[in-house]
């Protein structure tokens, strides 16, 4: 195990305090709206975080902004002036996520280090600390443990705090930046005792063979009534992929006046019928069935193909260190026609092709 | 013999599934229709759509509070519209739709069946706006607040009297703040059936695509205006949302002006004038100078 | 600091307002300069979106104006617009927004003192309202920025 401290429950405010003093924007789940429901926000003066329940959307906007501005231009006489060619993001701690959510960020950022390095969420993650929670509890919709993952995960984290009693954390630091992030709150963590190393854990059952599913995915491709069946409830409403950690697709859009204007990034989802519509008007995934097929294959088949590619490996047979899922549940969670992923992934493991 | 349908503190408890599976193996049977759509259980406690193609899907149907999901959106799915002519469970909400989308040309008499279930426990089976219309405010749970979608009760800034016009734009502001543009609210809804939406459209892009402030505040502006006078308040909207904003409420307030000022309400006839596409030499003009 | 000059968006029709406006200044009445007038062919064609538009451009009050009721120059695209007017009000009442800085008049070609008068009575008005900073702070809130400006 890496090396390890010891944090009382009680000392969290503290640390959060001392992590702002020091400059710090800390993230971290608050509930919010009517229902209070948590929601990864800015840490407000109410400081309730809630670490029971898990968000309805990803904590992936840390590194991966709903709305980024990553230009701006204006016109100064004839020319036109680019502003934006210097990076820079505020020292972030990402606060408050669960193992799923940390590895989700781990792949979040090898997409988009794939081929052209994206110097926009490079430069985020190298700006931010993530501090994650093992998973005392679990429910029905959870699967990290099917896809490689699992609640006391360290991938992607840079601290993982465990609980091992009613008011003791058990801190593994993970990274560097994580030992700096101890650092900073020196005084709060104390060392763990050999009796203070066992993490309490949620049970999370293997729910499908993944292994299987990797493998028979490609054949199921051509079988149209498959995937009819498998989304005839969907709506083609992109929950799915909003709530998603992994989810990456974007669009670009300038917003602009007669002198100046932004360009922004902005989250997308294939699920969407204008996704893939074309200029002409053909649309190459005309139907709802064909987006949910490019849903599941992009996460389960051509991410993990890509992965075995970049790293010049044979296919490593039922191999998960690059799937697009990190078995949160979210999707099942929100989706609001009950297409739950367990089931269907359950469903492409068992077909016989 | 179909049992009584239990009302409690607003719950509707459907206890004569039998009958509805009854009829609607009877329409399978005679090939009037080929799909029955309607509710089945669905994982971890929830409800999903259900699509019974086989007799023997139908022990799966169930209908219950938790239905809040507007059926209605699937008949103009393409892959459901594949199977053949559907039957539709049906609830008060979503015969409201019927009436509408018919008021708006986009249901066509006899397109599909619905069966619903009236105060006594029968099965009636309807299939024209006029059958519908005729039936609607005798079938139970057709008034009132449907139990699972949020109420402006509940919401302080908002509930009846208040007059603080910045706890109003506060909450709001907060509220579209969690919209990440998923438009599931969109998605849910079977009004919005428009082949190109006007946030989809980019010559001219007026509503902003970015889920920021502005954007946001825009979306839901357009929405309501382009839901005024032709939302049934089924809370599909709210239910489909994944940041639990209460989406209906805007909708509903709407509804209700557009009742009081012009004297209709969308989803109680087939034979409804849109009401921003009419007018009247005696409409209220007390805010103009 | 310089008093606050609010700055007023108006949109007005072309047969009633507009015309309504030119004999304000033909007239040489003097009225506010807050104003700045769009002409559309009707106020028909004044959709909601235009006044939503002019807020987020920075508007700290709009001004909606055409022919009074029966002198439409198409007919009827006044009463069809008042109808829009009533219900976008009530939406803007109930989301908050404040709907003293949306301000609905007739003004017919003959009535250039009337313009003047709705002008200055908003201008007053808006001045005494101040900035609309609550809607001009939602402008670029809800971005992330990844670089230095």
């Amino acid at each position: 195990m890496s090396e390890t401290r010891s944090l009382r429950k009680q000392s969290i405010p503290s640390l959060l305090e001392k992590l702002e003093q020091n400059g710090q924007r800390i993230i971290a789940p608050q509930p919010a709206g009517p229902s209070g429901t948590p929601w990864f926000t800015d840490l407000d003066r109410e400081r309730h975080i809630d670490l029971e329940q898990m968000t309805a959307v990803s904590p992936k906007s840390g590194l991966f902004p709903v709305v980024e501005e990553i230009l701006r231009f204006r016109k100064d006489g004839k020319q036109v002036v680019i502003e934006g060619d210097k990076v820079k993001v505020q020292p972030t701690v990402l606060f408050g996520l669960r193992p799923c959510d940390a590895r989700g960020l781990r792949i979040l950022e090898s997409i988009f280090q794939e081929g052209e390095p994206d110097v926009f969420l490079r430069e985020r993650r190298a700006a931010t600390t993530v501090v994650a929670f093992s998973c005392t509890a679990a429910d029905p919709d959870c699967f990290c443990t099917s896809v490689g993952g699992g609640p006391g995960d360290t991938e992607g984290s840079d601290l993982l705090l465990s609980a091992i009693d009613d008011d003791h954390f058990l801190v593994e630091i993970v990274t560097p930046k994580g030992k700096e992030l101890v650092e900073l709150g020196a005084g709060l963590f104390e060392p763990a005792k050999e009796s203070e190393q066992t993490k309490v854990l949620a049970a999370v059952p293997v729910r499908f063979p993944i292994a299987d599913v990797l493998t028979k995915l490609p054949a199921l491709f051509n079988l149209e009534s498959f995937w009819q069946e498998q989304s005839l409830a969907c709506l083609g409403c992109s929950t799915c992929a909003f709530v998603c950690p992994i989810c990456s697709c974007f669009d670009l859009e300038d917003e602009a006046d007669l002198k100046c204007g932004s360009r922004l990034r902005c989250w997308d989802s294939c699920g969407q019928r204008l996704f893939t519509l074309h200029a002409s008007g053909h649309n190459p995934r005309s139907v709802q069935s064909q987006r949910w097929r490019q849903r599941v294959m992009h996460k389960f088949s051509y991410l993990p193909e890509r992965g075995r590619k970049a790293r010049g490996s044979a296919p490593a047979e039922g191999s998960t260190s690059l799937l697009g899922c990190v078995g949160c549940g979210r999707c099942s969670r929100s989706c609001p026609v009950d297409m739950n992923l367990i089931e269907r992934l359950t469903a492409i493991a068992e077909s016989d092709l | 013999m179909a049992e009584t349908v239990r009302r409690t503190s607003g719950q509707t408890v459907v206890n004569d599934m039998e009958a509805l599976r009854q009829r609607a193996r009877e329409l399978l049977d005679a090939g009037t229709v080929q799909v029955i759509i309607g509710y089945a259980n669905g994982s971890n406690r929830r409800v999903r759509p259900f699509f019974a193609r086989r007799p023997e899907d139908l022990e799966r149907l169930i209908l219950d509070d938790r239905c809040v999901l507007n059926l209605a959106v699937y008949l103009r799915k393409p892959e459901v519209k594949a199977l053949g002519k559907a039957a539709v469970i049906a609830t008060p909400p979503l015969l409201r739709s019927i009436l509408q989308l018919a008021a708006e040309n986009h249901y066509q008499e006899s397109e599909a069946v619905f069966l619903a279930l009236d105060s006594a426990g029968n099965v009636l089976e309807l299939s024209s706006a006029e059958q519908i219309a005729g039936v609607l405010g005798s079938l139970p749970g057709s008034t009132g607040q449907d139990a699972c979608v949020p109420s402006a009760d509940r919401m302080p800034a908002l509930s009846a009297g208040s007059t603080d016009r910045q706890a109003r734009f506060a909450f709001w502001k907060q509220e579209f703040e969690r919209c990440i543009r998923c438009y599931a609210c969109r998605a849910a809804c079977p009004m919005c059936y428009c082949e190109q939406c006007l946030v989809d459209s980019n010559q001219p892009q007026w509503i902003p695509v970015a889920a920021h402030s502005i954007g946001n505040l825009e979306w839901h502006i357009s929405r309501a205006m382009h839901l005024a006078g032709r939302c049934v308040n089924c809370g599909a909207c709210s239910e489909a949302c994944p940041a639990g904003i209460p989406l209906n409420l805007v909708n509903q307030f709407l509804a209700d002006r557009i009742q009081q000022e012009f004297g209709q309400k969308a989803g109680t006839s087939a034979k409804l004038d849109y009401a921003l596409s009419v007018f009247s030499g005696s409409d209220r003009e007390t805010f103009i100078k | 600091m310089s008093e606050f000059e609010p700055k007023i968006i108006a949109f007005v029709c072309n047969w009633c307002t507009y015309a309504g406006a030119d004999l304000t200044g033909t007239s040489r009445m003097k009225y506010a300069h807050n104003v700045r007038v769009i002409r559309t062919p009707c106020t028909g064609r004044i959709d909601y979106m235009l006044i939503l538009k002019a807020f987020s451009a920075g508007a700290d009050g709009v001004i909606v104006s055409g022919c009074h009721p029966g002198d439409c120059h198409y007919t009827s695209g006044n009463y069809h617009a008042r109808r829009r007017w009533m219900v976008f009000r009530s939406l803007l009442d109930f989301l908050g927004i404040d709907v003293e800085r949306v301000r609905f008049a007739w003004v017919s070609a003959a009535e250039g003192a009337k313009w003047a008068e709705v002008v200055n009575t908003t201008v007053a008005d808006i001045r005494r309202l101040g900035p609309y900073t609550e809607y001009q702070n939602l402008i670029g809130r809800g971005v992330e920025r990844s670089f230095q400006v």
